[in-house]
């Protein structure tokens, strides 16, 4: 049965009613506070269609305490007059009654009373006429009885005024049946239960309706991190274009493998203490292949290989400095060399996604380290125009499918171009990559025959996947600052569908 | 490949040099046609600077030039002290290769002497100043000045600081750090005598170079620049500017096999004269014979000449193409080994988490219970913050500041990350390797070990290591470290060797670590698994 004796109390009085009853008035008749008649209305509101409820406001004047004590003492004018005995009363007496100051002034003005101030003991108040009508009693009564409509507006608003009455707004449901109206109503089931489905139970039974609209609970689960999401859908692209991961498994680098054997000169800023990250322990490398540094050294100092070189004097010492790799093209230069040493040669597609680190101001979109997405190829006669195709068919799998080039500088390609895409969201042209054609004063000190081209691309992960997840703050993304309900939450990786939104500091 | 936008600001540098430096020699060209810049001398005698053998020591070499009855605006005026700076910054390592001195010819009177001397003996009334400061006054004043205190390092534990004087002992400057205030240029100034003294010959021979090519237009002869003498040490005499004008010789077939056009030779020598590179076809009608100015010192390879063409003819209108490159791809076998078990720990309800490689040495060390001695970690040397001491050893304290941060997330919380650490290792080329680990921890009101060592035993069936003493399989032996509690720690053999340790962490590490609950972990190397 339905909560409760109230409950089915309604349905009874329901039943015979004709038309439907009202809350509150079931409410008085039972003797019962009208919330928990309400509180039976809601649950039987619950079951479906077996009643209907109304929701009803109805405002009603009542007495104010004071009102209650006037209706029941007479008004505090009146009960100045009858304290007052024909032979009159000293002022300051009557002032002292509970009515006295307010009822003073109220039968002065009524003229009810009159102040003979020559009296010999003082001001005396005397009465001014026999018998008096309280007209505000007889209101309130009216008010107290349920009759306030008998009233004007203004006789009512002039009682409010004093505080005597006042104006409540009840909140009342009007019930009538509903369209399975019933008085015997069984609960509802809320679930299906082994037993029903073996007895057949079920069939009988109501079942209480789902709330489609409420929120399903997330299972229990682990998740991957988004940043190493997006690296795999690189890594898939990479794979899916015929690229062989190079190994990247090693934070430290010498500078000869870092700067050097990709021809950037000793004297370049990217060695300086600000830009990069050198070791004091191990500060040294201690084995260099020393037949391929000479040729570096060379190179260098002297040119060599149809270049002029950069002219100065090589140390090794400055080649040997220890440092943690500012890119990792240091292991492309290392995975190049190793390619050269074969014979004879073979073409490669090589890539690689690892860390990098830079001694660089941290601001919300630069970290100490960072990813980088590398790839390379290793051909005869490769042109611009290869380098080109390339990209284009390995932005077409990101979903960036507008695609211009404009030449810049890089240390050790040439010719070099930056790579720019057509960012729908932001409504203008945006770096997508840097590239180019390795020079061939880092290609043939390796051993590699003259006519082999080598093209190369970079990017960074980090940019894209801030696009992608729509995250300004790169420590939200990367790091032990990262907000673990955004890795809850974060969506599949699917670079090829529609773009997520662009983020703010994009657009900046 | 340095990424875009992305961290690429130490090649910005560099990148906005050499635009700088291009974009002005090509607005120049559009002006006039390749302009012809040329050496002369003078009609009286030349400027000469000798320089002392005390400079050894200290910055060796010095060039030198004048501009002759040159005509400044105001506009030319500031953009001639802007290519000076912009210089200083890049090509000439914020001074420290070479330094730059412009003088009002007018106010001097030559020969001049380079030379280097003792602080104390060097006085004169510095730029913008009204008296006289010897030369350790000065390094003291400007230690406070934002702009000249980057440069006081480059001589100021040198026993000797170099000096220019003219015949009449006007000091010219003292480089790298300030000009004297008597021959200060002004917009007026009609004759200018520059000198370029440094540690990197060639670097100042360029710079010399860039500077007088670049403001002989506004000469009153264009486009001439008067020669000066700078007499070595060694009584070698040597003219500058060089101003060497080389020829180049390209194969057209060449340019466009590299780039990936069909252009006849006569087209290709119209776009590299286009670019400033006087060009034209000789020989067998496939030679293109380049002249290669001054201004352009980033031509070292005919690559580079390449590249012009390729710009003038345009990027964008290069037709691209897919090279035939056939090649099987392999993925590096321990990333795809990391890859599989990503997977199946996120399976496992664990989530992935991604820490810095690089820490503190007390992360690493001191919240452990460890001295840093003890971690073979590589020291870096020069780290701004304290964050960035040492590469990590370990991939716990990652995982520990990551739940620090997240506090407020309910609980348990399950971390793992697979990632690398570095440790010292005489073994390879730099001292050092990178270890592939895997870490995870639990964190919750209850330590949670059996969660933790059921973990273990899931990773151990993902790579196929049957548990048990037997050969190929995986034991854990009551063990201690300081990082754990008492009693709770446990080191794990697989396949013959220790792999890593398993426990309830340490309460001190708890607290160390701002956490408030009971903490258990793994970390393993997974390299022997491969």
């Amino acid at each position: 049965m339905a909560d409760g004796p109230v409950a089915e109390v309604l349905l009874q009085r329901l039943e015979a009613a004709d038309g439907g009853l009202d809350s509150a008035e079931l409410a008085a008749e039972l003797g019962v506070e009208h919330q928990t008649v309400v509180g039976a209305v809601k649950s039987l509101q619950a079951l479906g269609e077996i009643i209907e409820a109304e929701l009803r406001s109805t405002k009603r004047w009542e007495l104010t305490a004071e009102g209650e004590e006037i209706a029941r003492e007479g008004s505090h004018e009146a009960r100045v007059f009858r304290s007052v005995p024909p032979e009159g009363l000293p002022q300051s007496e009557l002032m002292r009654l509970p009515s006295g100051k307010v009822g003073f002034s109220k039968a002065m003005s009524n003229k009810w009373i009159r102040v003979d101030k020559s009296a010999a003991d003082g001001p005396r108040v005397f009465r001014v006429v026999d018998s008096v009508e309280d007209e505000v009693q007889r209101r309130l009564q009216l008010v107290q009885g349920g009759r306030a409509e008998k009233l004007g507006e203004k006789e009512r608003s002039e009682l409010r005024k004093r505080k005597l009455l006042t104006e409540v707004t009840l909140k009342t449901y009007w019930v009538s049946k509903g369209s399975a109206f019933s008085t015997s109503i069984s609960k509802q089931e809320t679930e299906l239960s082994p037993e029903m489905i073996s007895s057949g139970s079920w069939r009988d039974r109501p079942f209480k309706p789902y709330n489609f609209s409420a929120h399903g609970v997330l299972p229990d689960s682990g998740h991957l991190h988004p940043l190493l999401k997006v690296r795999t859908q690189f890594r898939q692209i990479f794979l899916e274009m015929g690229f062989t991961e190079m190994p990247t498994d090693n934070y430290i680098e010498s500078s000869f493998w870092n700067f050097d054997a990709l021809f950037q000169p000793q004297q370049h800023p990217a060695r300086d203490q600000h830009d990069t990250f050198f070791l004091r322990d191990p500060a040294q490398a201690q084995q260099l292949p020393m037949d391929y540094v000479h040729r570096v050294k060379r190179t260098h100092s002297q040119g060599g290989y149809g270049s002029q070189g950069y002219k100065y004097n090589w140390k090794l010492d400055e080649a040997r400095k220890n440092l943690l790799r500012t890119h990792t093209t240091s292991a492309s230069a290392r995975a190049l060399y190793r390619l050269a040493q074969k014979k004879p040669f073979t073409a490669a597609k090589y890539f690689s996604i690892d860390r990098v680190f830079r001694n660089e101001t941290l601001d919300a979109t630069h970290l100490a380290e960072f990813h980088q997405i590398e790839g390379v190829v290793a051909d005869h006669g490769l042109t611009l125009g290869h380098l080109m195709g390339v990209l284009r068919e390995f932005f077409t799998k990101l979903g960036i499918t507008q695609l211009r080039f404009k030449p810049t500088y890089n240390p050790y390609t040439e010719p070099s171009m930056e790579v720019f895409s057509y960012h729908q969201g932001l409504k203008k042209w945006v770096e997508v990559g840097n590239s180019g054609i390795f020079r061939p004063e880092m290609l043939l000190p390796m051993g590699l025959p003259e006519n082999v081209s080598v093209i190369a691309w970079g990017l960074s992960l980090e940019r894209p996947t801030m696009i992608k997840y729509g995250i300004n703050n790169i420590r939200e993304l990367v790091g032990h600052k990262v907000n673990l309900q955004m890795v809850y939450d974060s969506p599949l990786c699917r670079l090829d569908a529609e773009q997520g939104p662009p983020s703010t500091q994009e657009a900046a | 490949m340095p990424p875009p936008l992305f961290h690429i600001e130490r090649d910005k540098l560099t990148k906005n040099l050499m635009n700088y430096v291009l974009n002005l020699a090509w607005n120049l060209m559009k002006l006039i046609k390749a302009p012809m810049y040329k050496r002369v001398m003078p009609n009286g005698e030349i400027q000469k600077l000798i320089i002392t053998e005390e400079t050894a020591k200290i910055r060796p070499y010095a060039v030198a030039a004048v501009l002759r009855n040159i005509k400044f605006t105001k506009d030319r005026y500031d953009s001639f002290i802007e290519l000076q700076e912009k210089l200083h910054q890049n090509i000439c390592r914020k001074r420290a290769l070479v330094a730059i001195g412009t003088h009002d010819l007018d106010a001097l009177s030559g020969p001049f002497t380079y030379t280097a001397k003792k602080p104390s003996d060097i006085k004169f009334k510095p730029l913008n100043k009204t008296k006289e400061y010897t030369a350790c006054e000065l390094m003291n004043i400007y230690k406070t000045d934002n702009h000249l205190k980057h440069y006081l390092h480059i001589i100021e534990n040198k026993p000797l600081y170099p000096v220019i004087y003219d015949s009449n002992g006007v000091v010219l400057s003292m480089p790298p750090v300030i000009n004297g205030n008597h021959s200060k240029i002004t917009v007026n100034t009609r004759n200018i005598f520059i000198e370029c003294t440094g540690t990197d010959f060639t670097k100042a021979k360029i710079v010399l170079d860039i500077i007088v090519t670049t403001f002989s237009e506004y000469c009153e002869n264009q486009f001439t620049v008067e020669a000066a003498e700078v007499v070595f040490p060694n009584g070698k005499l040597h003219t500058f500017p060089e101003l060497a004008y080389r020829k180049e010789m390209v194969r057209a077939d060449l340019i466009n096999k590299k780039v990936g056009i069909r252009e006849t030779p006569e087209n290709l020598a119209k776009l590299l004269t286009r670019m400033c590179l006087k060009s034209e076809v000789i020989g067998d009608g496939n030679q293109i014979e380049i002249e290669i100015p001054p201004t352009r010192a980033d031509i070292i390879h005919a690559c580079d000449i390449i590249e012009d063409a390729a710009i003038a003819y345009g990027y964008n209108n290069i037709q691209m193409t897919l090279p035939k490159t056939y090649t099987i791809a392999n993925q590096f076998p321990l990333n795809k080994l990391t890859e599989l078990l990503r997977h199946d720990m996120a399976a496992a309800g664990f989530t992935e988490a991604l820490t810095f490689a690089l820490c503190s040495q007390e992360d690493i060390a001191d919240k452990l219970g460890l001295h840093i001695s003890a971690t073979k970690a590589v020291l870096i040397s020069n780290p701004k913050t304290a964050e960035f001491q040492v590469a990590r050893t370990t991939l716990l304290p990652g995982l520990l500041k990551t739940i620090a941060a997240n506090r407020k997330m309910p609980l348990p919380l399950k971390l793992f990350e697979i990632s690398d650490i570095v440790i010292q290792d005489s073994s390879r080329d730099v001292g050092a390797r990178n270890y592939r680990h895997l870490c995870a921890v639990y964190y919750n009101k209850n330590p949670g070990f059996e969660i933790i060592h059921g973990l273990l035993d899931r990773i151990m069936q993902l790579l196929d290591v049957p548990p048990g003493e037997k050969k190929g399989g995986y034991v854990i032996r009551a063990s201690e470290g300081p990082a754990f509690f008492p009693g709770r720690c446990a080191e794990i053999f697989a396949r013959g060797q220790s792999i890593g340790k398993l426990g309830v962490l340490h309460p001190d590490v708890i607290t160390k670590f701002e956490l408030t609950m009971p903490c258990s972990c793994v970390e393993i190397n997974i390299e022997p698994f491969l």
